[in-house]
């Protein structure tokens, strides 16, 4: 028993099978294909969007200017200094805003220098030096390195710490071109 | 409404019927267009066979946790501005300025945690009672997703408020879906937004956590609801007891567990609140919930860099492929996290039979019991400094230190005995754990010293820069002095109290002045200390060391018929004046006289120029404004300027002196900073805060 009267008005009947044969094949296919189509713009466009980081190249890997020759002591033991360059985030430009940081190490009456990156090869957190056990340690998962770089057996890491190239010229400036590396493989590669 | 005339009058003579009130009418008004009683109908008298159980909540619980969340991030959302130089800044105005910022924050960190633990509970009810086999499979691999998802959410939450802690956690999280096979690289580069960390790393954890994620879950999650419903409760066997309704039996013990979840959220956030009070402490309430560290820096290392506790496990899990090269890291992190959760989307295939049921069983609580083990093992390695006896191994230490840990000459050490030699290997690499421990103990005070700071600055009354909080902590004395000072000063110079149980040693190994306290009376007071002055916390261990300088502290001051103790006195009140860092009650008469006698040709004039005295420069440092701002400035930029050390200026780089076209070894700012620092001068917020 309904406490209201059901509408009056009676649907006209309506087949019960969706049409068959050729007209019904190609009814079927076109609404197929004209919701696919409509559908399609917004979704091709937001993957196109999405995907624009995959064109995005960091900046060219350039000798940059860290310190000079006199900050470095010539004991063997690296040093950390922050590398400082421009560098832009998406629209945000910054100048001379420390970007990283490498160790450098001169070898007693050297003159020249080696810079070793501070990223982890193993998963990319940042490299201490232990001055008490003479060498490096990772924080996160302990990969242990000597102060050449060199893997310390066993260790998580694949591989040794990542060299640097390095120049110093006559006036003393350390410039070392800063690159950045894929972590967790045994061949170093440079990232694009 | 009174013209209304209800329908059944129009057919004739009827059994009376109670009219339904205005409440009533509304309701039969919406349900005669939406049908919305058979919905509620069907969604509360649901049929529990065997009747309500406790065992039956963890799924609503979960939905709950969900909504819970919801509402909170919500919230939080429209409090929240994704970009490296808001992100952090608007979290700290939510957790620390909004009002009841930091208890919507508090909630949605702590339950999120929550529903890791309720994920846990939730699947190891459905594997026990065998709820995936037939027909529910379906429902569990959604399970598993909805599993995922939520890990997902919990893995991109970490990173939006863009400080140290979530900044180093990405990096590796990411580097780690570097290694997923062929496409990782790729992955990694949409992931993080482009080829470095910023803006769009922000943007796009934070469109994957509030928008791709959620909306995928609730997606599955109606799925997952509504297959639960057409399949119904999977009822634990045998059934004793009559069957009840899911209307208000169950409901009222999943709301019960509800208000047990909410109860423990609440009681996380508020139990150091509870605690200060005991203890007399005023509370802060944004130090209640959810933490906020440093601001992110890449140049900054973070040795306390650590996944939320809930991910410890596959943290620790990297360290035990030590020594497996890169396959190790692969393994680890991508082979085997893939094989478990291959084998747990086989489980309902295998547990149509017995014997895979039980192994299903089996393998969950053995991955659960090995999450925790490895959870426990990762705490155990972090603190085991706080419970381990150090001092027991004190001989280990003394012994390393002698040999420099060469093999042959501990091996000397022991006469070669082979017994004695593993013994103190053993030893020796429990000291290393301990060591490594106490590194990251130091680590995570530190965090928490800079995290303090960084919201301490964020109150200044001038707010915080366009450029963002990081410009502010990078240019701050108090958080960068000492880093600069480790770094550039400490490889000859002392900053130790000399009251402090360790200064004694710290002092032997330094080979320059002793600057802790550099500027005030009681610096200056050792300094005119005839035993002091060339001790190793002035002069002792430098070329000083008989210098003019000594030579006047240990015998024309001794003098006391030219040197009265008031004099000397004089003399150091009004160096400290200089210093600006007089004590406030100074007596500008004593200030006066010491002036004076610093200026006397006869005295300290001798040799120093002194303000007016006509004292020429080069003979010994310019002692006008001494220990002032732009002296120590001065001094740091180059000491061999004239009105310094000159020549005679012993192993002293001139920091801020450069050759030709070399960059200067530190900054403009960087001195100041050194500067500012050595004298105590930074923010201090004042009593009333902002």
């Amino acid at each position: 028993m309904s406490r209201v009267q059901q509408p009056t008005e009676q649907l006209t009947e309506q087949p019960a099978e969706p049409p068959s044969g050729r007209r019904g094949f190609l009814t079927k296919l076109l609404a197929i294909c004209c919701g696919g189509l409509a559908t399609l713009p917004p979704l091709a466009a937001g993957v196109w969007m999405f995907l624009d980081p995959l064109r995005r190249r960091g900046a060219a890997a350039t000798f940059l200017p860290v310190t000079e020759l006199a900050s470095v002591p010539d004991d063997g033991i690296p040093r950390q200094f922050a590398v400082v360059s421009d560098s832009v985030d998406a629209w945000t430009g910054f100048a001379a805003e420390p970007i990283g940081a490498v160790y450098l190490r001169r070898q007693q009456g050297s003159d020249t220098v080696e810079a070793l990156s501070a990223t982890c090869p193993h998963a990319g957190c940042f490299v201490e030096i232990e001055s008490r056990e003479k060498c490096f340690r990772c924080p996160c998962h302990n990969s242990t390195f000597m102060l050449d770089g060199r893997i310390v057996a066993p260790s998580p890491s694949p591989r040794a710490m990542d060299g640097l190239d390095c120049l110093v010229a006559k006036n003393g400036q350390i410039t070392v071109k800063w690159q950045n590396f894929y972590t967790g493989i045994a061949e170093k590669v440079a990232r694009p | 409404m009174s013209k209304h005339i209800p329908p059944v009058q129009k057919y004739g003579p009827q059994p009376p019927v109670n009219r339904p009130g205005l409440l009533g009418q509304l309701a039969n008004f919406l349900d005669d267009r939406t049908g919305y009683r058979a919905l509620v109908h069907e969604a509360l008298y649901e049929r529990v066979p065997g009747g309500a159980r406790w065992r039956y909540v963890w799924g609503s619980t979960l939905v709950f946790a969900f909504m819970t969340q919801v509402i909170t991030g919500l919230v939080l959302w429209s409090s929240y501005a994704a970009s490296a130089q808001t992100a952090w800044e608007s979290v700290y105005f939510i957790q620390h300025e909004m009002t009841g910022g930091w208890l919507v924050r508090g909630i949605h960190h702590v339950m999120a945690q929550m529903m890791v633990v309720l994920l846990a509970l939730h699947l190891m009810q459905v594997v026990i009672d065998g709820a995936y086999r037939a027909p529910r499979e379906v429902n569990f691999w959604l399970g598993l997703v909805l599993m995922m998802l939520v890990l997902g959410m919990a893995l991109t939450g970490y990173l939006l408020p863009w400080d140290q802690k979530g900044y180093w956690a990405t990096r590796v999280a990411t580097n780690l879906a570097g290694l997923v096979p062929l496409l990782g690289p790729s992955i990694q580069q949409v992931v993080v937004g482009g080829p470095d960390y910023g803006h769009h790393t922000l943007t796009r954890f934070f469109a994957l956590h509030a928008g791709f994620l959620p909306a995928t879950l609730v997606l599955m999650l109606v799925v997952h609801l509504s297959l639960f419903r057409k399949h119904g409760l999977c009822a634990r066997q045998p059934i004793t007891r009559p069957d009840a309704m899911f209307w208000p039996d169950q409901v009222l013990k999943d709301a019960v567990a509800m208000l047990a979840v909410m109860a423990v959220v609440l009681g996380v956030i508020l139990m150091p609140a509870l605690r200060a009070m005991l203890e007399g402490r005023p509370i802060v309430p944004g130090e209640l919930g959810a933490e906020l560290g440093a601001p992110a820096d890449p140049s900054q290392p973070y040795a306390a860099a650590r996944p939320e506790w809930y991910f410890l496990f596959l943290f620790q899990f990297l360290k035990v492929f030590e020594g497996w090269g890169a396959s190790g890291e692969f393994i680890g992190a991508i082979v085997v996290p893939g094989l478990v959760m291959g084998v747990m989307f086989l489980m309902p295939i295998l547990g149509r039979w017995q014997l895979g049921h039980r192994f299903n069983i089996a393998f969950t609580v053995a991955i659960l019991a090995g999450a925790g083990l490895l959870t426990a093992m990762a705490m155990n390695e972090d603190y085991a400094a706080l419970w381990a006896d150090r001092a027991s191994y004190a001989d280990v230490e003394k012994l390393l230190e002698e040999t420099d840990g060469d093999a042959a000459k501990i091996a000397a050490h022991f006469g070669n005995d082979p017994a004695k030699i593993t013994a103190f290997t053993v030893r020796s690499k429990k000291l290393t754990k301990i060591r490594h421990s106490q590194s990251f103990l130091d680590a995570s005070a530190q965090a928490e010293a800079d995290a303090a700071r960084s919201i301490e600055l964020a109150g200044r009354p001038e707010r915080i820069p366009s450029a963002g909080m990081l410009e502010l902590v990078r240019n701050d004395a108090l958080s960068q002095g000492p880093r600069l000072f480790a770094q550039h000063c400490a490889s000859c110079h002392a900053h130790v109290d000399p009251a402090a149980p360790n200064a004694a040693s710290l002092l032997a190994k330094a080979s320059a002045a002793n600057l802790h306290g550099f500027g005030t009376a009681a610096w200056m007071r050792g300094l005119l200390d005839p035993k002091q002055v060339a001790g190793p916390a002035y002069f002792g261990n430098t070329a000083h060391k008989e210098g003019d300088m000594v030579t006047f502290v240990q015998h024309d001051l001794t003098d006391a018929a030219t040197w009265k103790p008031d004099d000397i006195e004089a003399v150091i009140v009004a160096m400290s004046e200089e210093a600006g860092l007089a004590a406030p009650d100074a007596a500008p008469a004593v200030v006066e006289k010491g002036r004076g006698l610093i200026a006397d040709g006869d005295r300290c004039g001798s040799c120093h120029t002194f303000r007016d005295n006509g004292v020429a420069a080069g003979s010994a440092p310019n002692i006008t404004g001494w220990a002032s701002r732009e002296w120590l400035v001065g001094i740091i930029t180059d000491p061999t300027h004239e009105q310094f050390y000159g020549d005679s200026n012993d192993r002293m780089p001139s920091f801020g002196k450069t050759e030709e076209g070399a960059a200067p070894m530190l900054s403009g700012r960087q001195i100041e900073m050194i500067a500012d620092w050595l004298r105590g001068d930074w923010y201090r917020p004042t009593a009333h805060g902002h």
